[in-house]
Parts: structure tokens; sequence; C-alpha cells
């Protein structure tokens, strides 16, 4: 069996959540806002609801969809939101951007502003991220599987979202080290290819489980 | 003593290795809580739980409480209440002498340590004497409605602190320091939340002299306007038009007028209708509210107004679907048409236990969603990874 150049090291992550002294009870101070919050705020209320949002709750794909669809009662706005892909922007300023749009050309079509009347404020927030190191090292495909397997959803988070959007390795960690390291491409770019945008942790854990199995079924035949 | 290996069968996986593995980052570092007592709910029933965890985890951790005479108590307790948003008469000689109260008790505790968490309103002043490591305002309650003149008074003190911890976003107010987000939570391994088998459960709803021969709606919590209870009773009152079921209102009644006036109307209701239930129960009458959420068919949480409120997490946590009202975090417990309903109304809440009890199905595909739900979100073992987050990310 192939032995790694560099053993892989699991990272898992736990959020400490700080609230900015910025909220909006309507859709017109939500795109204000947006502008104005630090690219941390934009990246925890889209990268981070999968963090947050596990299994049960993932129907938004980020909070400024789940507000203007719970709060305000919104449903085109929500729905505008909820289709943006954070994954598909190279960095926060353009996701912002994108975010700020269809905000803006969605109440440029209405003639008053919703607001949330009922439910609560939108309250941005950011986050800290604390790393924690996670299991053995794996030096192998096959260790490699075991530990991706049996670590905590959080390091799902911290290599497949985190370190490509924070971190600037945009293929992620695990397809950079059974690239460079493991010397597996075509692996690789499969895994890089997972879209863990409207899915769960668990849900891309399965999917990079399933397509190492059949690697390593194909390396024993 | 619960232990922290203790919580493997309850927490997600991997979350107890992650509590160890962080735990390993901050051994040797000095970890103080300070709250205003060791009974009760709140602050101190969260503290039971995590503080011995903590201590087992090889963590030097420690609790301190403050005291003093019936003026500091008097005095903490209309604070908190006009904090907390109720018309409260504040003399500066009162406050004054909490303030003298606290330096008092500063220098008969240690308070030398890493990270001082302060919980709530009765120790808070403490800041003024404090010395090294990093001090945290812990607010449990929602100050986001504070009396202006109180506000003012105590703002001087949570200005020294380095950092606020809010239970939510909207409870917090505008401050010069940051201000952190943490939930609070349950202890699945307490008397009020481990498992109960059914027979347990019988037995003591038995003591109760309550019988599980119709399905039981059950709301706990006190008797006050802002939980709502007639409000429930009425909306039970529309769903029994349609379903054979009894209605339990379970709480502490405690001495004030306004809960003394709730209690009386809820037992002339309960006069009339033999089908409803309404239980005074001691403050420790936690195996009680244990055995009433497991044989509940439906948990309501119906109120206009409260702080977080952990009842809806300890229904759900119980496989029991919750109907609740948009008060403190019960929008935030509650994810309606998945854990169960928020409602703005006595109809909303009639309409959505009749839906209830007409898909028996969805009442146990809700219970389990809520349990999985509580289990991420709302679990002790959540809060002591926040905490130890906290700690590294404030004493580096």
């Amino acid at each position: 069996m192939r032995t790694a150049k560099h053993p892989f090291g699991f990272i898992g992550c736990v959020e400490l959540r700080q609230a900015l002294d910025k909220h909006a009870l309507d859709e017109r101070e939500l795109m204000d806002r947006l502008e104005e919050v630090p690219p941390g705020s934009v990246f925890y209320h889209t990268h981070g609801y999968f963090l947050r949002h596990r299994p049960l709750t993932t129907a938004y794909g980020n909070d400024f969809a789940r507000w203007a669809a719970v709060e305000v009662r919104d449903q085109a706005l929500a729905e505008r939101l909820a289709v943006v892909d954070p994954f598909g922007f190279p960095d926060l300023e353009l996701l912002r951007e994108e975010l700020v749009t269809i905000i803006h050309d969605h109440l440029r079509r209405l003639n008053t502003v919703p607001r949330a009347e009922l439910g609560g404020a939108f309250h941005f927030q950011q986050s800290h991220i604390v790393q924690v190191e996670l299991g053995p090292l794996a030096t192998t495909l096959a260790e490699f599987r075991d530990g991706l397997a049996a670590v905590d959803a959080s390091a799902i988070y911290f290599h497949m979202v985190e370190a490509r959007t924070r971190l600037g390795r945009p293929s992620g960690d695990f397809a950079e080290w059974l690239r460079t390291s493991l010397e597996l491409p075509a692996l690789a770019d499969r895994i890089e290819r997972i879209d863990t945008y409207m899915t769960s942790l668990e849900r891309v854990r399965a999917r990079v489980l399933s397509l190492v199995d059949q690697a390593l079924e194909e390396e024993a035949a | 003593m619960t232990r922290i290996d203790d919580y493997r069968q309850v927490a997600p996986p991997g979350v107890v290795d992650i509590i160890l593995k962080l735990a390993e980052r901050v051994r040797g570092r000095r970890f103080l809580h300070v709250s205003g007592g060791r009974f009760g709910g709140g602050a101190a029933e969260i503290l039971r739980a995590v503080v011995p965890i903590l201590c087992d985890m090889g963590i030097d951790t420690h609790w301190e409480i403050t005291g003093g005479d019936p003026g500091f108590y008097t005095t903490t307790r209309a604070l908190q209440a006009a904090l907390e948003g109720a018309e409260r008469v504040l003399a500066d000689e009162a406050l004054a002498h909490y303030v003298e109260m606290n330096r008092v008790n500063a220098k008969k505790l240690s308070l030398e340590a890493d990270l001082v968490v302060v919980h709530d309103v009765q120790p808070a002043t403490l800041v003024a004497q404090r010395s090294d490591g990093r001090w945290v305002w812990r607010c449990h309650f929602d100050c986001s409605r504070a009396q202006r003149r109180a506000w003012s008074f105590f703002r001087q003190f949570v200005a020294q602190y380095e950092a606020a911890v809010f239970s939510l976003p909207e409870f917090g107010r505008r401050l010069g320091v940051p201000q952190y987000i943490i939930y609070p939570s349950i202890d699945p391994l307490s008397e009020k939340n481990r498992e109960l088998t059914p027979r347990e459960v019988a037995t003591i709803l038995a003591s109760l002299r309550l019988s599980q021969d119709k399905p039981l709606l059950v709301q706990i919590g006190p008797f006050t306007r802002a939980q709502d209870p007639l409000g429930v009773v009425n909306a039970y009152r529309l769903v029994k038009k349609h379903y054979d079921v009894r209605l339990v209102l379970a709480g502490t009644a405690g001495d004030e007028r306004e809960s003394l006036e709730v209690l009386a109307e809820l037992r002339e209701a309960a006069h009339h209708d033999p089908d409803i239930v309404v239980l005074e129960l001691p403050p420790d009458a936690h195996l009680q509210i244990n055995a009433l959420q497991r044989g509940a068919t439906i948990v309501l949480q119906k109120s206009l107004r409260e702080g977080f409120g952990l009842g809806a997490a300890e229904a759900m946590w119980k496989g029991k679907p919750v109907v609740g009202g948009f008060g403190g975090g019960l929008a935030q417990q509650i994810i309606s048409d998945v854990t169960g309903y928020t409602v703005h109304s006595v109809e909303g809440a009639a309409f959505r236990l009749r839906h209830l009890l007409n898909n028996p199905e969805l009442i146990a595909r809700m219970g389990t969603a809520g349990r999985e739900h509580v289990r991420r979100t709302f679990l002790v073992t959540r809060n002591i990874t926040d905490y130890l987050a906290l700690l590294i990310h404030l004493s580096g």
C-alpha cells in the first residue's frame, strides 16, 4: 500500500460566536448592514451555516435566506438568496456583492419594504474558530479512511469549507493531501468536485468515504 | 459524580473527544465561576453540571458564590428585575450598599484565575476589585429592555469586563466590549433529564394522582401570566371538543400576588373540568418534571415572554413534540414543522395540537427529530465546549 510523503492530521473545530452590534428589522436594513459588516460576518452567515445547521435545518442554505423565509415571510427573497452557492465565489467580497445585489433588485420590484413584523430582527454575528487536532495521523489511504469515518463532523467542515474559503487552500485539505502527498490525483479531483452546498456534513463525509472505498477496492484489485 | 466519559452515550459522536482535546490545551490554567448561589435553576443548574466535569478533566476549576445581608438580596433581586425590564424603585443608598457588600465579598473570595466568569447580577460588581486574569460577565437573562436608570448604574460595571456572554444576540445591549453568544444547556444525566423506564414514569405519575388513560398535554413552568397558562387552558378547550385529552399544568407558584391570582384562576377552571389538572410542585421536583415530560403526548411551552427557557429542550430531549410561543429562546429551540410548532395565538396552539393528535406518526417523527436537535445544540457537552473555546480564545 502506498505511503504518504507527509501524514495527514485531522483537525476538528469549535466555533465561538460573537454578536456584532448590527441588526436589521427590514430587508433594506439587511442590505445596508450587509454592506458594512466585516467579511467574517458574511462568512459566518453563509459558509458557517453548514457547521451549525446539521441535517435537520439545511433547507435555506444561509442565514439571510432563512430569516427572509421564517421571520419576514418573504418567500421570493428567501428563494433568491437560498440559491446563492457560497462555494462558487472565490472571495467573500464577491459573495457579499452578489447577496446585496439580490436584495437590491428584489426591493426595486416592491412598493413597500418587507419587515419582520412578528418575528425577530436579523442579528449579525461572526465567529472565532478554535482548531482541535484529532486522532492519530494517517499515512495510508486505509488509515485516512478509518480516521475520516470516526472524526467529529466539524473536521469535515474544517478541511472542506474553512480550509478552502478562509485559509487559502482552494482544493480543500483532503484533495490537496491525496494529490500531493499520496499521489492519487484522480481521487483528489473527484473529492474536490464534491458539491458541499445544500447538504449536510454527514452526507459530505459519506460521499468522500464512498470515493475512498472505491479507490481502495481498485487498489486491491 | 458524573464523569466526562459518561456523556459518550448521549452526546453526538466525537464530541467528548473534542472536549478532551480542548481540555488538554487549557490544563494548568485556572478557571473560576462566580455566581449568586449554588441552588435553583438558571446559572446554578448549569454550573452544577459543568464545574464537576471540568474538574474531572483535570482543569483547575473553582466555583465561588457571593452573599450578603437581607438588604443586599432585596436590592439584587430588584436590580435584576429592573434589568429585565420591570418597573422597580432603586434607591441610591441601596445600590451603594450592594456595591459595598460585594467589596466585602471580594476580600473573602479567591478571585485569581486566568478566566473569571461572573454570572448574572448578584456578583457582577466584584469586577471593581479585580486583579489579574480575564473577566467575563455571563448574563443568563434578557437585558435588552432594561430600565434606563438601572442600566445606567449597571453599565459602569459591565464596561470593566473584557467581554460579555449572552444566551442570544437579541438579549444583549450596546456595549463597548465584545459580546459572545453561548446557548444555555440541559444536563441529560441529571434527575430532571435522565432516562426513566415506563414503569418509573407510571409510578411517579401515580404518586401525583395522574392517570395515563388518555393523551396528556403538559405545560410545565411558573404560574405567571408570562407563561400564559390560561391561554393554554383555552387552547385545550378548543381541542377537547374533538379529542378526549387531559391537560396538566405543573409548576411552582411562589408567593407573589400575580402568581397566586393565576393559580386561583387555574384552580377555578379545573374545578369545572376534571381533565384539567393543576399541580403545584416544590422547586426540587426534578424527577416529577422528568416523568411528566416523558408521560406527555405533546408538551406545550406557550410563553409570551421569558428568558431563554429550556423547558422546550428538556421536552424534546424526551422525544416529545413541542407547541410553543415565540418568547425568549423558544424560537431557537423549536424548529417549526420539524420538532414542533411555534404559535402566536391560542387558536394557533389549538390548531397545531389537533393537527398532531390527528397525525400520531408526526408526533413520533417530530419527537425523534427534537431529540437529535437537542443532542447537537442544547446538551451540557456543547456548553462545556463553548466555555473551553472561550477560555482558549480569551486567555491565549
